[in-house]
Formats: structure tokens, C-alpha cells, sequence
């Protein structure tokens, strides 16, 4: 924390910061006033950078470091210090932070020119809007030559973006009432996550996605009925393979009333839903949800991108669900164990391709729509996405970075500066969801735009001709290997 | 009305049953998935062997079962009564919320997952014979009963009550249940806690046509979590 000679000691420092790093220290001697930092709880969250009016506050990097060593990192060190003294799991929020090779940043796209003229978004119309859902295989006519269109139930959004699932618990009601205005208000949907569905957001039924997860928080038939779509939680990017865990510390009384649960008690996701132990049992869930429904909405079965993700998305395929959501190892959560999170998975770019591939070569493309997230940053990603196989894109962490969020990765302690990641009601009022959701607004309509611009650029104007369209997209600085499994050429070929 | 489920596939019986109004009673059921799924209002009196996800998310019906249930029944049910007078299978009352399931037989392994309750929605089984291993597992409320009859043995079986941490499991055993988890604790009942479950023990009875004066004064253990964060030492503080 760097303080500079602008501070006048109004101590909004202090009273911002959740974390008791700014203290007010009275001089015994002469009774003058300081404020000092105690550098070591930061969490660098910026409130205070942002909140000080007189633009005092600077987080630097301490140079208070081990002796530097290219292995041993500093981190490394104090992990197993951590460790050492207190002998349980590191726990970690957000998604994965290591220095992996980002696949997005290696691929380059195509704009047109002289042989095939781009089209102009300011003046021809270009179509965003997409439908998920199981198409059909064939084309089927009456007896007067008309289609005869038996549609199973699809999912309209204006564009192909979604807020992904982020569970009340995880995050605060303010930050759902946030997302949920914002999806109605730009024709796209929101996820529930796996907390349940809070009374208030009901109002947003058209624009929701409920999700089952393995605990099953907040199912219940009005809670299915009152949606968009259902989407079952077989894993998630962050964590793969294990389950979910709300520290008891999350659960104030409108959380245990959401999920049922006594009030200051863990919340606890088993890893496996303990009802589906092969994909057969997956199938009985997709189909009692089906009739629990009535066949009027589409199933989601969302799995996180790991080593055989091809051969799951198959089966998933065949199981009877509409959309298969894919979430990659830089998919973020409110706390997952550290070492899951950064060692487990693999980058949602190549899952992307394979499962896409892999879905084409059985014939079984159409019959489901693949919403793909972890770790989508900008419009040039979700580009890359769709044209990699994807049909619409997952967003979390940009949708919550929009609300204020600084990355600061402490969303575990409950403690979010900014009113998103906790349960604290004097911090969850620092997230006014009127101000939230026009920033989502904001966001999303910008991405919008730029997409428009970038498959006007490469002369194509709806997104159903940039879905999988790896013509579209040259690796650069990529080896033959990860070519061949995005699907892709080099850029010059 | 009356239905029979003869050479009907999962789909074509529940359009049937969806259709129809007032008490349904089915016949030659065998096998037939999803019966009663998300149903609110209605009676089903079924006649054979109802498949797999029986009454899941029940919101409110009545499901009546001669015969056996197969597994899931009363997955996530949410509220109404699911009524077997024969044998239920595996994942018995799966995440249930509300309602009542009464067996007079056995039931599987995997009873009783992830029940919760909040207020005065409280879910409850009861089962007249013995259940398998895992009975109660991340149990967050609610009331589960076992009782054993014509059972010598703890009619139980192993790790009850793993990650437990709301509700209550009734046993009635002339043994302590063992090979519980770490995260429960295992007492007789005392006088109080038989108040608990004494309108159990009479719907049951109701149901089946059993005396229950007899089963009430017998021995029960009384399996409650011993902590309300089986997990909190697991992960360090930062």
C-alpha cells in the first residue's frame, strides 16, 4: 500500500476495506492522527484505490520477497508454510491464474477483402440471434409440401452470449437481481446456479436457466417450471470431478431459506449427484425432468472440459439432453480446492474443437447446441469460440468483473469489497443492482457490436455461418499437434 | 378410471395418467418409468411393479404402490405421499423436501440422500424392514425412520450418516447400529424424542394395518450429527 502526500485523513480507507488493513493510529504524545496500512492482509481488492477522493491510494507489488528462484517460487514456499501449520486443503476463488498457453491468444482471424467484400454492419442488418436446443435430423412434409416443424423446445437469445451459473451463496442477491435484469433487458439468460431460485427473481422466469445440481438446492417444480431451461450440473470448469462446498459462514437466514439448510451450516454438493453413477442414470434424470416438465423445456447437461471430453459429450448426447454446456479449466467459483482448480482440465479451445469434431463425425451435430465459457474475456473470444464449434458462449467472471469485481480472488473469505462475493448485508448494499445491470448492459451490447463488426470484416452476416467455420481462423505460433486438434491452419497457409 | 399399462412404453402411460381426472388407478404396471413425476393434484393406485424415478418431484399427489418400487423413487419430491406395500429399490427419497414415503418392505442402499427441510416443511421416510449402506448421507434435515420388523439384525447397514449435519435417523434395534460415520452420534431415545415420530409410527400402521402400540414402547437409537460443519477443518484458513 503506497500512501501519498494527497491523504487528508478522511479515513474512508478504513471504513471501505473488509479486510482491517487501514487502521487509525493516534500518537499517545501529541494526539495527531495517522492512518497506517497493514500490508499483509491486502487482498488488493482496490476498493480503496477506487474510493479514496483524493486519489492517495497506489498497490504496488511488496519487494518484500524470498530469495528468488525459478522453481522454489515464493509461493510454493508459503503454501507448504500454510500448510504446515494448520494441515488442511488451500482453497482458492476465481478461476485458474497459472501461466498455461492461452489457445485464444494463438489464433488469429479472417476479415475479407477484394475477393469476397465484407459487408458493412452499419448498413446491412446482421443476425445475432441464435436458438439451442436438439434440431431436427431430417425434413419432414405434409401432404400439401409444407414442413411439418415438430420442434423439441428451444432456448431464443438476441446473441450468443449467457451469463454463466453462479450460485446465490457464492454470490450476493444484489448481484443475481443484477444479472437477471440485464439478461431480460438484452434478450439473453442468466444461470441460478446451483443456490436455488430467490423469491424475488421469479419475476425473471423467461430469462432463466434453473440449475439441479447435485445437492439439489431449491428444486422444486415451480422452481423447474418457472424457467427457460434446466441445466443439470455434472461439473464444472474449476473443479473438476469434485463437489461444491458454501462455507457455513455464507449461510444467513435468506440462504438457508433458498436452500433449506440450517441456518450457519456448510452447504454441501456431493461430488457425484449420488443418483447418477453411469450415463444411463443420466438419461433416467434427463427424462424425469422431461416429464416433470412436461417436454416444455430444454435440458442442459453442463460437464467441465477434461481429458476425454469428446467421448462425454457423446454419451451426453444420446442421453436425451438438448444443450451440453462446457466449462474450461480457467472457469471461475466462489472457493474451490487450489490445487483442483490450477491442475485439473484442460483449455475450453481445444474442448471446444474436439467435441465439436467428434459430435460431426457421429452424426450427432444437430441434435444438441453447445454453450461453451471458462475464461471467455472479450468479443474476440467468443469469435474464436463460435467459430471453433461453439454455439453460444458462457460468461462469469466478465459478467462479474462488470459489477466491480477486480480479481482480487479472496470470493472464499465472504468478505468481497465490492458486494458481489459475500453475504455481508452492509457489503452486499455496495452493489446497487440498478447500477449493476446497466453496466452488464453496457457490456454485453459492446461485445455485441464488436462481434458485429468482426463478421462484418470477414464478410459473413449471421453467427449461423461463423458457427464452426474454422476456415475463418489461422493458428499462429502453434505446432502441428494443436493445429490438427483445433482444427485450424497456420496463419501464411 | 381406470388404466392398464400393458404393452404401454414409459412415454404412452404417463400421457395416459396425465390425462386422466380424479383417482387413477393403474394395473399390469411393469416396469414404466417416471410415473407421477412433478404430478400436484391427483391419486395413483398402482397395481404391478412402477419403474424407476416413481413420484420424483412430487409437488402434492398421492402414489399408492401394490407391489414393488423399483430405484429413485420420490427423487426430490417436494411434497404428497408415496405410499409402497411392497419393496423399494436404491436412492430412496433422493434430496426430498417435503411429503412423506412410507415402505412397508425393504429399501435399497442410498436412502434418505441429502434430505432437507426448513421450518415446518419436513420431510419423512419410513421403512418397515432393513435399508442398505449410506442410509442419510449429507443429510440436512428431516426425519428418517427404520424399523426393522421381522428383522433379528440392525436392520441398518454400514456408514450412516456421512457428512450429516440436520436431521434425524430413528432405528428401532435391540443393537447399536455400528460402523457409523464419524459424524454422527448414536443414543437411545429418550421419551421426548419417540414424541417425534409417534404420528409416523400411527400412519404407518394406518397404511399397513399394523398394531402400533407394540412398536412404540420398543427399543430405539436415535442417530443425530454430532457437529453442524462435518467438513470445517478441511480446508486452511488464509
Amino acid at each position: 500500500m503506497v500512501r501519498n502526500e494527497r491523504c487528508t485523513k478522511c479515513h474512508i480507507c478504513q471504513r471501505q476495506c473488509p479486510y482491517g488493513v487501514h487502521q487509525r493510529i493516534v500518537d499517545s504524545d501529541t494526539g495527531a492522527v495517522h492512518i497506517v496500512a497493514d500490508d499483509a492482509k491486502c487482498v488488493n481488492c482496490q476498493r480503496c484505490v477506487a474510493m479514496c477522493p483524493m486519489r492517495a491510494l497506489k498497490i504496488v507489488k511488496s519487494n518484500c520477497s524470498y530469495r528468488e528462484n525459478a522453481y522454489w517460487s515464493q509461493k510454493a514456499v508459503m503454501e507448504i508454510h500454510r500448510q504446515a501449520e494448520q494441515g488442511g486443503v488451500l482453497l482458492s476463488g476465481m478461476g485458474n491464474p497459472e501461466d498455461y498457453p492461452i489457445y485464444f491468444d494463438r489464433i488469429l482471424l479472417n476479415a475479407s477483402q477484394v475477393t469476397n467484400p465484407p459487408i458493412d454492419p452499419l448498413r446491412e442488418p446482421m443476425e445475432t440471434k441464435v436458438f439451442l436446443g436438439s434440431k431436427p435430423q431430417t425434413i419432414v412434409r405434409d401432404h400439401t409440401g409444407r414442413i411439418s416443424c415438430q420442434l423439441p423446445p428451444q432456448i431464443t437469445v438476441a446473441m450468443p452470449i449467457m451469463f454463466s451459473a453462479m450460485s446465490y451463496g457464492s454470490i450476493s442477491l444484489n448481484a443475481h437481481l443484477s444479472l437477471a435484469q440485464a439478461a431480460q433487458e438484452l434478450g439473453i439468460m442468466y444461470n441460478t446456479g446451483e443456490g436455488g431460485l430467490h423469491e424475488s427473481l421469479y419475476q425473471y422466469g423467461k430469462h432463466t436457466i434453473v440449475q439441479v445440481a447435485s445437492g439439489r438446492f431449491g428444486v422444486h417444480p415451480d422452481y423447474l417450471r418457472n424457467s427457460a431451461a434446466i441445466e443439470i450440473k455434472m461439473g464444472q470448469g474449476a473443479k473438476p470431478g469434485i463437489g461444491g462446498h458454501l462455507p457455513g459462514a455464507k449461510i444467513g437466514p435468506e440462504i438457508a431459506r433458498t436452500r433449506m439448510i440450517p441456518e450457519g451450516t456448510d452447504a454441501i454438493s456431493p461430488a457425484p449427484h449420488h443418483d447418477i453413477y453411469s450415463i444411463e442414470d443420466l438419461r433416467q434424470l434427463v427424462f424425469s425432468l422431461k416429464e416433470a416438465t412436461d417436454y416444455t423445456k430444454p435440458i442442459i447437461v453442463k460437464i467441465a472440459a477434461v481429458h476425454n471430453v469428446a467421448a462425454i459429450a457423446s454419451g451426453i448426447a444420446r442421453s436425451g439432453a438438448d444443450i451440453i454446456a462446457i466449462d474450461g479449466f480457467r472457469g471461475g467459483t466462489g472457493a474451490a480446492p487450489t490445487r483442483i482448480r490450477d491442475h485439473v482440465g484442460i483449455p475450453i479451445e481445444l474442448a471446444i474443437a474436439s467435441v465439436d469434431q467428434r459430435l460431426r463425425e457421429e452424426g450427432l451435430r444437430d441434435s444438441v447446441s453447445l454453450v461453451v465459457g471458462g475464461g471467455i474475456r472479450s468479443s474476440a473470444d467468443i469469435v474464436k469460440a463460435i467459430a471453433l464449434g461453439a454455439d453460444c458462449v458462457y460468461i462469469g467472471t466478465a459478467a462479474l468483473v462488470a459489477l466491480g469485481c477486480h480479481l482480487c480472488r479472496s470470493c472464499h473469505l465472504g468478505k468481497c469489497a465490492w458486494g458481489i462475493a459475500t453475504q455481508d448485508p452492509e457489503l452486499v448494499k455496495r452493489l446497487d443492482p440498478e447500477v449493476g445491470y446497466k453496466r452488464l448492459v453496457n457490456l454485453i451490447r459492446a461485445w455485441q457490436h464488436e462481434i458485429k463488426e468482426i463478421m462484418g470484416g470477414m464478410g459473413i452476416n449471421a453467427i449461423e455461418s461463423l458457427r464452426g467455420n474454422r476456415l475463418m481462423l489461422r493458428g499462429i505460433g502453434l505446432n502441428d499437434r494443436e493445429l490438427s486438434i483445433l482444427g485450424i491452419k497456420h496463419a501464411g497457409e | 378410471m381406470n388404466i392398464s399399462a400393458e404393452k404401454l412404453d414409459s412415454f404412452q402411460l404417463n400421457r395416459k395418467i396425465k390425462a386422466a381426472v380424479g383417482t387413477v388407478h393403474i394395473d399390469h404396471c411393469f416396469g414404466q418409468r417416471y410415473i407421477g413425476s412433478g404430478m400436484k393434484e391427483k391419486t395413483l393406485v398402482i397395481h404391478g411393479t412402477p419403474g424407476n424415478a416413481l413420484g420424483s418431484y412430487l409437488d402434492g399427489a398421492t402414489i399408492v404402490v401394490y407391489g414393488n418400487g423399483q430405484d429413485a423413487v420420490g427423487d426430490t419430491m417436494n411434497s404428497g405421499q408415496i405410499i409402497i406395500h411392497g419393496h423399494a429399490g436404491d436412492g430412496l427419497g433422493y434430496a426430498m423436501r417435503g411429503g412423506s414415503i412410507f415402505v412397508r418392505g425393504n429399501a435399497g442402499c442410498r436412502v434418505g440422500i441429502h434430505m432437507k427441510q426448513y421450518q415446518d416443511q419436513k420431510p419423512a421416510i419410513v421403512i418397515g424392514g432393513k435399508v442398505g449402506s449410506f442410509l442419510g448421507e449429507y443429510m440436512a434435515g428431516g426425519l428418517i425412520v427404520v424399523l426393522g420388523l421381522d428383522e433379528q439384525e440392525v436392520p441398518v447397514g454400514d456408514f450412516i450418516g456421512t457428512g450429516m449435519h440436520g436431521g434425524c435417523i430413528y432405528v428401532r434395534s435391540n443393537k447399536v447400529p455400528a460402523n457409523v460415520s464419524a459424524h454422527v452420534s448414536v443414543q437411545h431415545v429418550t421419551s421426548e424424542d419417540m414424541q417425534e415420530i409417534l404420528p409416523l409410527l400411527a400412519a404407518f400402521a394406518k397404511y399397513f394395518g399394523i398394531n402400533v402400540e407394540n412398536l412404540a414402547g420398543d427399543e430405539f437409537y436415535l442417530v443425530k450429527p454430532n457437529t453442524s460443519k462435518p467438513y470445517a477443518q478441511l480446508y486452511t484458513k488464509n
